[in-house]
């Protein structure tokens, strides 16, 4: 018993580490003060300060929209590569499970600069461009794609696609018939990875985007080097948002997965 | 039969291409930048340089003690939340992990913010940079630690800790010469994922380090920032070299771990 409630203790004290940074910074998002420890009382000031921000407001827009961008160009070209890896010889396949393991590996910002290196070289019209900044985003996250569409066929039944040729389908038919609704849980769940990764994203982001272009990681990097930036209380009601949106999400998106298993 | 097979493989080749010209071509360009000096000339004085450069120096001495000190701290904190969460049968395991897990999930420039507030609340901001950088890597990447270790950890033959039990060995003994060398996989895997990252994420250092320190990756921001290719190329050609010799001799290449971590909640 006493052993129990050590270990929980234990646990505790981690998460009390990890949570409380991110429950003090909530806290003081309902208070109009510049700086978190002096409390004006309660108010949503911070949060309409937030959403009449218009440059803030752009930003997360073209954050989201770059990440949904980026992400579904990686899920398709992911899961297409999948397929492809998944029926060629063992040779192909694992030259490319080696080159898409890289970026997964590598330190991010030795991909960074390598990308802005053939941008500023190379391929010097799309240099900081929307174009390097997508592609960059693509680079970080299309392997994860593979990763989570890869296991999905193996672990489908093979003969499903040859009965569907049997039975008169198109290979393309098939394909879209068959072979997808099977792996449709991988790719949906390499979605989300390439939207978190993209939106996690500062090195390569840094390193590629239009100078004139900021996500939030970016923004966020920028104004908290500067101690008096004028953002810094709106970006706490920001930080708040995202930070309950993400934990609830994660938490109810758990749960769910877990009833279904029970079932 | 045959050439519908072939019109599965194909869809395989824009991925191909794409790894070609953007993962593999930017390597080898680097690593041409890195032997060429300005005048594009072969040239081993970029390397020459880093190592007879203090600053350099100084930033691969910051960047090892860095990454050793919260792969350490990682190790002491994660193996024990891990063994508890993976072994202890305790009731609400599956909950805690997933709210270890979580801050995997939240922008980690967020996140750094809100450590670098937290620090200043209670007066730790600008007191120690080594200090507040290494809180903030442990923060950043316990979750990295504890997921290959709590794979590793549940997934542990059963019998082989019963039968040491059998033999008479006391539970001291079982952890030390059963359970953590049937875990090393699972301690290799985290090691890799939070030791070379840790050297090069500058973002920690800068936010809560409050650029006091240099690692190295903000050396090679440095570079880039002065288009100082070379100089930069050469860097980043030591740390692929570091990664590579890393990879091959854990056999990371082989194993999808390092991949399936992230993606192991989803």
């Amino acid at each position: 018993m006493i052993k129990k409630l050590l270990k929980y203790a234990f646990l505790f004290l981690v998460l009390a580490f990890i949570y409380t940074p991110i429950l003090v910074l909530v806290i003081f998002s309902f208070t109009d003060t510049i700086i978190i420890g002096t409390w004006n009382g309660f108010s949503f000031n911070l949060y309409k300060k937030l959403f009449a921000d218009s440059d803030i407001m752009k930003i997360v827009r073209d954050t989201i929209f770059l990440a949904v961008g980026a992400g579904a160009i990686s899920t398709i070209l992911g899961t297409m590569g999948a397929i492809g890896i998944f029926y060629s010889k063992k040779r192909t396949a694992a030259t490319l499970n080696t080159l898409g393991n890289i970026p997964i590996i590598n330190a991010e910002i030795v991909t960074a600069l390598a990308l802005a290196l053939m941008f500023a070289m190379v391929l010097t019209f799309a240099n900081k461009t929307i174009l390097s900044l997508i592609i960059g985003h693509v680079v970080i996250s299309v392997p994860y794609v593979v990763l989570s569409v890869l296991p999905k066929l193996k672990q489908m039944d093979a003969n499903t696609y040859e009965a569907a040729l049997d039975l008169g389908a198109t290979p393309i038919k098939a394909l879209f018939t068959v072979v997808i609704p099977e792996i449709l849980p991988g790719i949906l769940s390499g979605f989300m990875l390439a939207l978190t990764l993209s939106l996690d994203d500062y090195i390569v982001t840094a390193f590629t985007k239009p100078d004139t272009f900021d996500t939030i990681s970016t923004y966020v990097y920028n104004a908290v080097k500067v101690p008096t930036h004028s953002s810094l209380p709106a970006l706490r009601a920001l930080s708040s948002i995202i930070f309950l949106v993400i934990i609830i999400a994660v938490v109810v998106m758990n749960l769910k997965s877990k009833n279904k298993e029970n079932r | 039969m045959r050439a519908l097979k072939i019109s599965r493989k194909h869809l395989g080749y824009p991925y191909a291409l794409f790894l070609i010209l953007f993962v593999l071509l930017p390597l080898i360009i680097i690593v041409y930048y890195a032997f060429t000096d300005s005048d594009g000339h072969f040239s081993i004085l970029n390397f020459v340089n880093i190592f007879s450069d203090i600053t350099a120096l100084a930033a691969i001495l910051t960047s090892l003690s860095v990454a050793i000190l919260t792969t350490a701290v990682c190790l002491l904190i994660g193996y024990p939340v891990a063994y508890i969460l993976a072994r202890s049968r305790l009731k609400f395991a599956p909950t805690l992990l997933i709210l270890f897990i979580t801050p995997m999930w939240i922008n980690f420039v967020l996140r750094m913010n809100a450590l670098k507030e937290f620090f200043s609340l209670v007066g730790l901001l600008d007191k120690n940079p080594l200090l507040t950088t290494v809180i903030g890597m442990v923060y950043d990447f316990l979750p990295f630690m504890i997921l290959p270790l709590y794979t590793t950890l549940s997934k542990l033959n059963n019998s082989m800790i019963e039968a040491s039990y059998d033999l008479g060995a006391n539970k001291v003994t079982t952890f030390l010469k059963v359970t953590l060398p049937l875990s090393m996989p699972g301690v290799i895997s985290g090691i890799t994922m939070v030791f070379m990252p840790t050297m090069t994420n500058y973002v920690v250092s800068e936010i809560l380090g409050r650029g006091q320190i240099t690692i190295l990756g903000k050396l090679i921001e440095n570079y880039f920032m002065h288009s100082n290719w070379n100089m930069g190329a050469a860097l980043s050609t030591l740390l692929l070299a570091v990664m590579l010799i890393f990879t091959w001799a854990t056999g990371g290449f082989n194993d999808q771990q390092n991949g399936n971590a992230r993606g192991a909640l989803l």
